[in-house]
């Protein structure tokens, strides 16, 4: 077994607020491997978006990691490389790290790009603040690689490359961006809700476009999302996050078929999917947690129909409960029997 | 039949921006009955949220008529507009926008209980608000009364929303994407007390929606109105134009939407479109709205004439000449 590309190991990350510790990121472990696509799941307040944040060094100044290391390995030519220490990077070192090697694509395309640079600024500015193809070789050179990228996210290139943001649609700028992502060939991308607030049309082609440049570039992806539907179709792992914590992970179709957790079957439960049946849609009762304000215990157990004494004073392990799946709760053996997973 | 709660009688609207003139809502025809549960499905600039606030009067249309119980909604009497905008409300999109954050709840619901002498009293204007409450699964209600918007979550809300709703006793609520801002797991929750509104006191809903799959399970025993630069393409039983879609358009988007279940999803089959960009509002195309992207464009016949929503093999209305081709 080759090396995974990027191993995060007990990260912990806090936002200071007046009332108190954000908890938002509680001793996440996963590893990422070369090629292959993780979705990080979760509602919103789970502290998926701040994983991919802290990743990055890109944590706004109220937030501290508390602890954890993420290694990320520079695989060339099928061997594992250099190892780099993601959270002490700094200066250069960073910079080389962010771009060349790991790339994101952030939440809201219609404000991550700048309305008064054309689509051609943007990837002259991304080449030479990374240091790629730099002097006189940029203009012929990088314009060809970045029209090429135009065409393999199926943009029009020639007229994109001379567009203001603004003349492009939601979905087209979304599709600038991973373009832009890929400019330095990183191998490993993050992508922050790629599709949320398009239109299903238009995200069906972003999904189009990302699983053809994954097959043809062969670059790991993270995906971070609330949306279980993209998580079925492109990941090939999925890890469900609750109140900060990785509650379970395993391969994409033992977590949809065979949940062991009792949030995860809840949320698969409460996804209306065409096919489904009326009567076996479910939603899981109560609301999510304050992060500020953690439940003793499992964090689950205010809303978990299994929860007794020790989900109350015990915080459940991950623990691997088949090869390859890991869970986070007491009950795990039987969670499946008592709720019943519509979807199997 | 009986007359229609609801009635859209050649409804159109346009707007104009920077001089040019958009057309969001394209000669609609819709009867709504009493208790009826209705979702708009559509993508963004489909005309499906102006439809909709047209319908709770927040927005006069263009041309054509919107009769509530037969009485055009522009022209109505006094005394029957105040039974209208009583009769017919709106629960708007976003929970976090649309309550005053520095009322409390109970203030909220009290005004226009006493403004429109639902209640008498302070007493009585309480219990009320209690009641109403634990009619959108607030409880106990006494946790809620003098708590302040921003100390709930999303679907709270959403919740307190509804309950402002129901204040005035409406027949009918129009519900703009009033659960897609709140999380998965509590969604069908929220879905579920819409229902159990009409059931239990015959309130009816027009939601509004771009998630197929979600006005499936919601409009269960309803319609379901698919919604395309600003005209309905195909209109029909709820499981009938999910399960037996007629038209192309919706045939496209039943095969586009990600499934959450990975067999599912990799196993489907999809259809090409034509073209991938919505064209511009501004550039509506001529005949068929749908003809530059439409799988099984047929030429010009698809490109010059407009086709009228008509019933399909399936009971559904459908605006296609290929459907009616094949029909007849």
């Amino acid at each position: 077994m080759p090396e995974p590309v990027l191993s995060v190991r007990d990260l912990s990350i806090a936002y200071q607020a007046r009332r108190g510790k954000v908890q938002a990121v509680r001793s996440i472990s996963f590893d990422v491997e070369r090629g292959e696509a993780v979705a990080l799941i979760g509602e919103s307040g789970s502290g998926k978006t701040t994983v991919g944040l802290g990743l990055m060094h890109l944590l706004p100044a109220t937030a501290k990691v508390l602890e954890g290391n993420v290694l990320y390995r520079r695989h060339s030519n099928g061997l594992a490389g250099r190892e780099i220490e993601v959270l002490s990077l700094k200066g250069d070192n960073l910079r080389q790290f962010r771009w060349h090697e790991c790339a994101m694509v952030f939440q809201s395309a219609l404000n991550a790009l700048n309305p008064v640079l054309r689509i051609s600024e943007h990837f002259a500015d991304t080449a030479k603040a990374h240091g790629y193809l730099s002097g006189y070789r940029q203009t012929t050179a990088l314009k060809e690689r970045s029209l090429q990228l135009l065409s393999m996210v199926r943009l029009d290139p020639e007229r994109v490359w001379r567009s203001f943001p603004h003349e492009l649609s939601g979905g087209m700028r979304q599709r600038v961006l991973i373009a832009l992502a890929l400019l330095l060939e990183p191998q490993l991308l993050i992508l922050d809700e790629p599709t949320t607030a398009l239109d299903i049309l238009t995200q069906r082609s972003i999904m189009d476009v990302l699983k053809e440049l994954r097959q043809k570039l062969g670059f790991a992806m993270l995906f971070i999302s609330h949306d279980l539907a993209l998580a079925a179709e492109l990941a090939d792992r999925v890890a469900t996050v609750y109140a900060g914590a990785i509650i379970e992970i395993g391969d994409v179709r033992t977590i949809f078929r065979k949940p062991y957790h009792p949030y995860t079957i809840g949320l698969i439960n409460a996804v209306p999917t065409l096919t489904s049946d009326k009567s076996t849609l479910i939603s899981v009762p109560g609301s999510p947690p304050d992060l500020i304000q953690l439940p003793t215990g499992c964090k689950f157990h205010p809303r978990c129909p299994l929860a007794d004494d020790r989900c109350r004073r015990e915080e459940p392990p991950l623990t691997e409960v088949v090869s390859g799946h890991k869970t986070a709760c007491w009950h795990w053996s039987k969670a499946r029997e008592v709720l019943k997973v519509y979807r199997a | 039949m009986p007359e229609p709660l609801l009635a859209l009688d050649h409804v159109n609207r346009t707007f104009t921006v920077k001089g040019q003139t958009i057309k969001a809502v394209d000669d609609i025809n819709l009867d709504i009955q009493a208790g009826e549960v209705l979702c708009l499905v559509g993508e963004s600039g489909c005309g499906k949220t102006t439809t909709g606030k047209m319908i709770a009067g927040l927005l006069p249309t263009s041309s054509g008529r919107i009769l509530y119980r037969g009485k055009d909604i522009a022209s109505i009497a006094d005394k029957d507009r105040k039974a209208y905008r009583l009769g017919v409300q709106m629960v708007h999109q976003d929970p976090y926008a649309s309550l005053n954050p520095i009322q409390t709840i109970y203030q909220t619901l009290a005004a226009p209980l006493q403004h429109h002498r639902f209640t008498r009293g302070e007493s009585e204007t309480k219990r009320r608000v209690r009641e109403l409450l634990e009619i959108v699964d607030l409880t106990p209600p006494d946790d809620f009364l003098e708590k302040y918007p921003h100390q709930l979550s999303g679907g709270q809300r959403q919740r307190v929303s509804v309950a402002r709703a129901l204040t005035v006793l409406p027949e009918f609520i129009v519900a703009d994407e009033a659960v897609s801002m709140v999380d998965v797991s509590i969604r069908i929750s929220l879905l579920k007390m819409f229902t159990r509104l009409k059931d239990e006191m015959g309130v009816g809903v027009l939601l509004i929606t771009h998630d197929l799959a979600l006005a499936k399970y919601f409009a269960w025993e309803g319609r379901i109105g698919v919604m395309y630069l600003g005209r309905i393409m195909e209109i029909g039983q709820a499981r009938e134009v999910v399960d037996h879609p007629q038209h192309p358009y919706t045939q496209v988007l039943l095969s586009a939407i990600p499934e959450a279940d990975p067999d599912a999803a990799r196993a489907k089959k999809r259809i090409e479109l034509r073209s991938t960009d919505m064209p511009s509002l501004l550039q509506i195309p001529t005949g068929c709205t749908f003809h530059p992207r439409c799988p099984v464009f047929a030429g010009e016949v698809c490109e010059k004439v407009v086709p009228p929503l008509k019933k399909g093999d399936w009971g559904s209305d459908v605006a296609c000449h290929l459907v009616q081709a094949h029909e007849s």
